[in-house]
């Protein structure tokens, strides 16, 4: 008896706890959707969004929308259909987000126009959350997409054009500022200052993006610790990315391509510890990494081809090691100005390493090799030297110093130089 | 002046070495070719082998053709000629001879890997400039060595002793210079030193014409600063002119005033 009262209390229990459930689901998915356009319900977006509740749809239709800037304040999805064009007529932002759960996606939004006093952008977020933008098209934007105090972020697939000239009066494609747990995938920036910036950024995937032909960095880190960039593709920017004052940032299988110039970088290290650098492909820098202050740092399974210098790592580095890399063709493999050395760089392939051999076959070296050249380190401590840049006299100073190293730092040394080169199977 | 021009020349041209010297060109540059994928690594390998072996080939081959052409000479000297032309027609058929072999060399190779639509192409015709004009310029050298100096062991060690010096004992000054004067701006002083050695401009200026510069850093803005603009360039034209000329013009002064 109390058996089956039990049963029979409990199936109740379900009932109810089914038909709460169902009320709930109902009202979230009984959201209306307001269209906006030329002949239709509501002639702009903000009377739409006057009359929108959370959690209905906004479909705006094709045209032309003057109405910036558009400040959104409820949980809305803002949809394009046909590329609507939200226009800033060179004095406004666009689209300023206040209300979580905002989903952006397919407008195209432009002219945004520079200040000197504010950091206008097309699509700024303000202290929200589980937002996502997608697929939008940014032209002519100041600052792109600016995401201030967010969390639980995506932003994927945007194609964000600009026509930046010069760094004091030009914006970031995608600026990001204290932000936690955002996503930045698929994107494509170029034009900007730079390309993606993140200040006080933690625990975010920054992957499958294209940044090119930017005036300042690719890809710009500030104190953002425990965030990962996978996959980006890095052309022709001053730097490729510069990553400054973090820590725990995992950086694999990029491609730094073309960033050339008499102060450009591939790869900018500064004050940065306990982070990894993998099978990345560094190709046609003028530096292909640059490391200040770097600590407790792998750089393993890379690809260095025709880099000016594959690697300048300064005396303030420590425990970098650097392992498993293909330096190929490079002006430079390594450069430092200390002569002293606290970091390893066993395992790698040299191309310049002509005069090794293998008598035991294991496709080791049986004799180290140095990757720093003596010419290298004149360099670095006088500018003005470089005028002798392969003079008859350098190669035979070079070669007297390999011989007998005395200035250049004596335990900068591969002790096990591969033979050939590591081939690493990659798709890009 | 013309006609002892075209008959050195065609000598020259017919000439065993000359062969060698078209052939080693033309080898070298296949294999790096052949060796290296990319087009830029192949420009400055070539820039090395012509940086190094012009001045040294050019001013060993001049005073070799000037000794071993002695007696041809004495005997053209007792005909009614002006010493002065039989003199420079006789440089002019050996740098020009020189300069074929080089520019023949090093052109066919290139033109077979397809140079002419390459991004390369005006590279590579700098290089060809200024490899002639460094061949120019050297045999004026070694045949203003070898006619000082009856002496033929004399006249080759001079002879080589100049393209050390140019080549290698040059650049340690410079380097020296540099080092000792760091605390200075030591920009200009390089550029003039530069400007003075017609190996190092050489150099110089097909390395900035590579987008090597960028390696360079602030120096290379420097450098590319005078030896690209209006200023820079008629200075080093003049200057790699000045060290073909002034050779040259020794060579005629010394051959007037010698007792052959």
């Amino acid at each position: 008896m109390s058996k089956t009262h039990t049963i029979l209390r409990s199936e109740r229990m379900s009932r109810t706890s089914f038909i709460l459930l169902f009320l709930a689901v109902a009202g979230s998915i009984y959201s209306a959707t307001l269209e906006v356009g030329v002949d239709k319900q509501y002639q702009t977006i903000t009377a739409a969004l006057e009359m929108a509740e959370n959690g209905d749809s906004i479909m705006v239709n094709e045209g032309i929308y003057q109405e910036a800037p558009i400040d959104v304040k409820k949980s809305v999805v803002l949809y394009g259909i046909n590329n609507p064009v939200l226009d800033g007529e060179n004095e406004y932002e666009i689209l300023r987000v206040y209300a979580d759960s905002v989903v952006i996606t397919g407008l195209t939004l432009k002219n945004v126009g520079i200040s000197y006093v504010e950091d206008r952008s097309a699509i700024r977020l303000i202290k929200n959350k589980a937002c996502k933008i997608d697929g939008n098209h940014l032209d002519k934007a100041f600052f792109g997409i600016y995401l201030e105090h967010c969390k639980n972020i995506v932003i994927s697939n945007n194609i964000i054009q600009g026509e930046a000239k010069h760094e004091s009066n030009s914006g970031n494609a995608i600026h990001l500022w204290y932000c936690k747990d955002i996503v930045i995938d698929g994107n494509l920036a170029e034009g900007h200052r730079d390309g993606i910036y993140l200040e006080f950024v933690d625990n975010s995937i920054v992957k499958n993006n294209t940044v090119r032909n930017n005036l300042r960095y690719g890809l710009h880190f500030m104190y953002s610790d425990i965030d990962r960039y996978l996959n980006n593709r890095f052309e022709n920017n001053g730097a490729g990315v510069a990553v400054m004052f973090s820590k725990y940032i995992h950086m694999e299988g990029n491609v730094f391509i073309h960033n050339w110039g008499s102060s450009a970088y591939g790869l900018l290290l500064k004050e940065i510890t306990d982070s990894e650098i993998i099978h990345n492909r560094f190709e046609q820098n003028t530096t292909g990494i640059y490391a200040e202050g770097v600590n407790r740092t792998h750089i393993h399974g890379n690809d260095f081809a025709r880099n000016g210098w594959a690697m300048k790592i300064l005396g303030s580095c420590a425990d970098i090691s650097v392992s498993g890399n293909n330096f190929l063709y490079n002006s430079f493999d390594v450069s430092t100005n200390s002569s002293r050395n606290y970091n390893s760089y066993d395992g790698n392939f040299w191309s310049e390493n002509t005069s090794g051999y293998d008598l035991d076959r294991d496709g080791i070296c049986d004799v180290p090799y140095r990757p720093v050249k003596l010419f290298s380190f004149m360099i670095s401590h006088m500018q003005s030297t470089t005028i002798l840049m392969r003079s008859l006299l350098i190669d035979l100073v070079n070669y007297a110093e390999k011989i007998a190293p005395v200035i250049t730092p004596h335990n900068l040394i591969d002790n096990s130089p591969l033979m050939s080169r590591i081939d690493y199977d990659r798709e890009n | 002046m013309l006609k002892f021009i075209k008959y050195s020349f065609f000598d020259l041209v017919r000439s065993y070495w000359t062969i060698i010297y078209f052939l080693f060109y033309a080898i070298v540059s296949s294999a790096i070719l052949y060796f290296s994928a990319d087009m830029t690594k192949s420009i400055v390998s070539i820039m090395n082998i012509v940086i190094v072996l012009i001045p040294l080939v050019s001013i060993i081959f001049g005073t070799i053709y000037y000794y071993n052409s002695r007696e041809f000479t004495e005997l053209l000297l007792a005909q009614p000629v002006k010493r002065s032309s039989l003199i420079l027609g006789q440089y002019g058929g050996l740098a020009l001879s020189l300069s074929l072999s080089f520019i023949a060399g090093l052109s066919i190779p290139f033109l077979a890997a397809g140079i002419l639509g390459s991004e390369h192409f005006l590279d590579f015709l700098l290089i060809l400039l200024t490899g002639t004009c460094l061949s120019f310029s050297m045999s004026a050298i070694a045949y203003m060595t070898a006619l000082r100096h009856e002496n033929k062991i004399l006249g080759f060690g001079i002879s080589l002793f100049i393209w050390f010096f140019l080549a290698v004992i040059y650049d340690g000054l410079i380097l020296l210079l540099l080092v000792l004067f760091r605390e200075y701006p030591t920009d200009s002083l390089a550029i003039i030193m530069t400007l003075l050695n017609p190996i190092d401009l050489s150099r110089v200026t097909i390395m900035l014409g590579l987008d090597i510069s960028a390696l360079m850093g602030y120096t290379g803005a420097v450098f590319l600063k005078f030896f690209g603009t209006i200023k820079g360039i008629p200075i080093s034209i003049l200057s790699m002119l000045i060290w073909i000329a002034l050779p040259a013009f020794l060579m005629v002064r010394i051959a007037n005033k010698k007792d052959f």
